[in-house]
């Protein structure tokens, strides 16, 4: 049976973590690399990272990296973060990424969607939305990390991009992100149920029920979060075998 | 020993050829057919579409050459599904090693997303390319369209319905599912078949 996943996510800056993290076995907690084998040895399903580096010297740094990460794990993994173009991806992949996720410059230009999609298979392209609602009880697309607002639906944005040609789908609720509280379960609900791409739930993360109900109430197909993986809050091999003894279908 | 990546207009190459170092064996990859023909061990890896690559395989008579190697040869993904007989992803003619036809997820199912990706168990397991795997394994896939059941078969994973996750007829093997990314069951594999 196929299992929901748990995705620990990596922010990077010039090839380094940024977000703190609280591992003892780890030399260097800066080291993505390092905290990537780590997951990966853990049990972690699949690994997020986001690049937040800004300088023009961006793409070569992150290429690197991606081929020094390549070179070390065994499970698949995506890279995100400021990615705009066919030759963005390519070089991504060349250099051994499974899978890119694009955000802001696909809202942007949406026909990105189905050219990379022509050109390297739906099942590399994952597309990440920022969304928060508002006080008419939408759920409206962000762009820019959150900092810009659209007039554009979340479910509409969603199902046009799997239209055009993505394969998963990333979905960020700012209003859970950083707060611990739990999952955006209404508006997971609502993509992994009216969308034929598997759905990645992402922000508010705080304790292990909330990924049994985001799995369970919500049925997202994969869970993501940072900081309580990073600072140990919640062990991989823990969540996971919590969530095995409640019924969800989990790879241990 | 030598071992030979295939090198066509597929992805995931790259990954395979590092899974291959992490585990210690050196590999190239080729799409020179004396290189390939002088191989102990021979790697038909691919993430693509079906028609575009058998056009590719065909114009490089790569095709002709593939149905002919005497040595181990294993297939992944794409790879394995183009070592069938036809495939219902735009209608394609393919290798033909295994009678095995490759049909297209059933979309109707409303429970079912496509492609399949991630984490699916391995069952019925049989042939030493499964040697210290245990049945139920995990491994990872990303597919839309899969083999069908057949005497052929050598593991059988199950989405909607069953259907093949390894074939095997003579020297030829084929998994549906990424070795390269199954973590150690994966390792587990590929060092298998690096020992036949």
């Amino acid at each position: 049976m196929l299992t929901k996943r748990i995705i620990p996510c990596l922010d990077i800056k010039d090839g380094r973590t940024v977000k703190g993290v609280n591992f003892e076995q780890i030399r260097d907690a800066g080291d993505p690399v390092e905290l990537a084998t780590i997951y990966a040895k853990e049990g972690a399903d699949e690994l997020v990272f986001l690049d937040i580096t800004a300088t023009n010297e961006k793409r070569k740094t992150l290429s690197e990296l991606v081929n020094k990460i390549a070179h070390h794990i065994n499970i698949p993994f995506t890279v995100g973060g400021g990615i705009s173009s066919v030759e963005d991806v390519q070089l991504l992949l060349k250099n051994g990424a499974d899978k890119i996720s694009i955000n802001t410059s696909a809202y942007k230009n949406p026909t990105l969607i189905n050219q990379l999609a022509l050109e390297f298979g739906t099942q590399c392209v994952v597309l990440a939305i920022d969304t928060k609602k508002e006080v008419d009880g939408n759920w409206y697309v962000y762009l820019n990390g959150g900092r810009v607002k659209t007039n554009t639906l979340c479910i509409d944005w969603a199902r046009e991009a799997v239209e055009r040609g993505a394969g998963e789908i990333l979905l960020t609720s700012m209003n859970n992100d950083g707060t611990k509280q739990g999952f955006a379960l209404d508006i997971t609900h609502d993509l992994s149920t009216q969308l034929s791409v598997p759905i990645i739930a992402s922000g508010g993360a705080g304790t292990m029920q909330h990924f049994s109900d985001v799995f369970e109430i919500a049925k997202a197909d994969a869970a993501l979060a940072a900081s309580i993986f990073h600072f140990k809050e919640i062990a991989v091999p823990t969540l996971k075998s919590y969530l095995s003894n409640k019924g969800i279908s989990i790879r241990i | 020993m030598k071992t030979v990546i295939i090198q066509y207009n597929a992805g995931n190459i790259q990954s395979v050829l590092f899974a291959l170092e992490r585990i210690g064996v050196e590999a190239s990859v080729t799409d020179d057919v004396k290189q390939i023909e002088a191989a102990d061990k021979i790697i038909f890896p691919g993430v693509g579409e079906a028609s575009t690559a058998m056009t590719y395989l065909k114009e490089r008579k790569l095709d002709q050459l593939i149905v002919s190697l005497q040595q181990p040869v294993l297939g992944i993904c794409l790879g394995m599904q183009l070592m069938c007989a036809f495939s219902e992803e735009n209608n394609t003619p393919c290798l033909g090693i295994f009678d095995e036809r490759v049909e297209k997820f059933n979309s109707n199912n409303q429970q079912l997303k496509i492609p399949q990706i991630g984490w699916n168990n391995i069952v019925d397991l049989k042939t030493d390319l499964f040697k210290g795997v245990h049945d139920q394994a995990y491994c990872y896939f990303v597919h839309g369209y899969y083999a069908a059941l057949g005497k052929h078969t050598i593991a059988t994973a199950n989405y909607g319905l069953a259907y093949s996750a390894a074939l095997k007829k003579g020297n030829f093997y084929g998994v549906q599912f990424h070795p390269e990314k199954s973590a150690i069951v994966g390792e587990q594999i590929i060092k298998n078949f690096i020992e036949l």
